[in-house]
């Protein structure tokens, strides 16, 4: 157990908070807990309650889907401080995809239901949380896109634009 | 064209040549006439990439900066523009990568050890290296943009104590299709150097990193502020990879790109390879990054 002094420097020190005042940062810290993957662990799976996000301090998770005779197909790989989910944020609140730990992962996981219960109350937390989100769904969209059009696929094999 | 026909529209484009005061590196020699080449060792790279290396039939190795490119002449096929990727203090051996997608790229694809090639060059801008003297470089490579980095990469590990981190970055479609494995793999090896590689999709083994490269540019591990990126790939990839360059703090001014076109003379004269205001062939393919910065974001031009 992280005492909670040590987990708001923690969360200050992260990219994805840098900005938020000490109280907001208490606050999260409030719904925080520190979280460990062996490598083959998923930190969720599809359709399975979406109750938190991740901000991963060490290691690299894979966000794949299982299909038929494919296997698990990799969509992308997160790393050392990305942040990994949303469907906590958006009702019914369940995962899109699987989150398997490629390597030893330490993440740190804050708890979506504390969480909605805050920011329903505390527009400034949902404020401050939700302009943190949004750019990193977008990015995730870019690179989605970017990644369809197999860019470096041989001519002839390119998808029409 | 019969032999009589061609060499008067030599003779007219020489005297053009004259006229548009090309530089005396290109009029001295004579650019239009390709000097024979022999295949010394032929090898396939990925399932539609191969490399020759090339020494001369006679006269000097052929002396390159990087970055360059050569017009290279297959019998009885045609001429296409390839960029060199050997080594610049190894001119004796003359590089050439090709992806064969062409009628002139396939017949070049069926050429064995010992068969003859037509090269004229080099052509073009190279990748400026002094110019990174004292700074981090960031080379950026995309599918087989690889290609047209390695001499770059060459010479800046052959002056390494001349330059602050080094980086690769690399995105490849799969794993498989990792252009120069083992070259890859010797870099990565070094302590000097810092290579990342990223794929757009993986099959099997792999358990690096699976996205855009833009996404290894965001994770850093240079000093944006004090850095001289070079770019080679897509034109997407290579808008998305500069804007992410960019993002991170460096200047417009000190990133660098090889545009790809339709290069037929080589010599900035024909027109066919005219983008903008400018001959990829003899005002590239190697661009500042902010003189072609709003012409990138156009198409059709």
């Amino acid at each position: 157990m992280v005492p909670m002094q040590d987990m708001d420097d923690l969360l200050n020190a992260h990219p994805f908070f840098a900005g938020l005042s000490p109280r907001l940062l208490e606050e999260l810290a409030g719904c925080a807990r520190n979280e460990r993957f062996d490598a083959g662990d998923y930190l969720f799976q599809e359709g399975g309650v979406a109750d938190r996000f991740y901000i991963l301090r060490h290691g690299q998770v894979a966000v794949e889907v299982k299909a038929p005779h494919a296997g698990a197909v990799v969509l992308e790989t997160l790393h050392t401080d990305d942040t990994l989910g949303w469907s906590w944020l958006v009702p019914p609140h369940h995962w899109t995809f699987d989150a398997r730990a490629v390597t030893l992962v330490r993440a740190v996981s804050l708890d979506g239901v504390c969480l909605r219960g805050k920011m329903e109350t505390d527009h400034e937390l949902g404020f401050h949380l939700l302009s943190r989100f949004v750019p990193v769904m977008g990015e995730r969209l870019r690179a989605a896109r970017l990644q369809m059009l197999d860019l470096y696929a041989p001519p002839g094999l390119t998808p029409p634009a | 064209m019969d032999a009589a026909a061609a060499a008067a529209l030599a003779d007219r484009l020489t005297e053009t040549a004259a006229a548009a005061r090309l530089p005396a590196s290109l009029t001295e020699g004579d650019p239009w006439r390709p000097r024979p080449f022999r295949i010394d060792r032929w090898r396939r790279d990925l399932s539609d990439t191969f490399t020759v290396d090339l020494v001369p039939l006679d006269g000097p190795p052929l002396t390159f900066a990087p970055g360059q490119f050569n017009m290279l002449y297959v019998h009885g096929a045609g001429e296409v523009p390839i960029s060199i990727s050997g080594d610049p203090d190894q001119p004796e051996r003359l590089v050439h990568t090709t992806r064969a997608v062409g009628q002139v790229t396939n017949a070049m694809k069926a050429l064995r050890v010992g068969d003859t090639l037509g090269v004229r060059g080099p052509f073009g801008t190279p990748w400026p290296v002094e110019a990174a003297f004292g700074h981090d470089v960031v080379i950026v490579a995309g599918g087989i943009g690889l290609a047209p980095l390695r001499p770059l990469i060459h010479a800046v590990l052959a002056r390494r104590e001349r330059f602050g981190t080094v980086v690769l970055l690399y995105g490849a479609r799969t794993p498989e299709d990792i252009l120069y494995r083992a070259a890859v793999t010797a870099w990565r090896g070094r302590f000097d150097m810092s290579v990342h590689v990223t794929v757009d999709r993986a099959t099997g083994r792999w358990s690096g990193p699976i996205g855009m490269v833009t996404k290894l540019i965001a994770r850093g591990g240079f000093d944006a502020r004090d850095t001289m990126a070079y770019v080679c790939g897509p034109e997407v990839m290579m808008r998305h990879a500069a804007q992410a360059l960019i993002d991170k703090g460096v200047a417009a001014e000190r990133l660098f790109l090889s545009m790809e076109r339709n290069m037929k003379c080589a010599i900035g004269l024909c027109g066919h390879c005219q983008w903008g205001a400018d001959f990829v062939c003899k005002d590239g393919p190697v661009f500042r990054y902010d003189r072609v910065a709003a012409r990138l974001a156009q198409a059709e031009v």
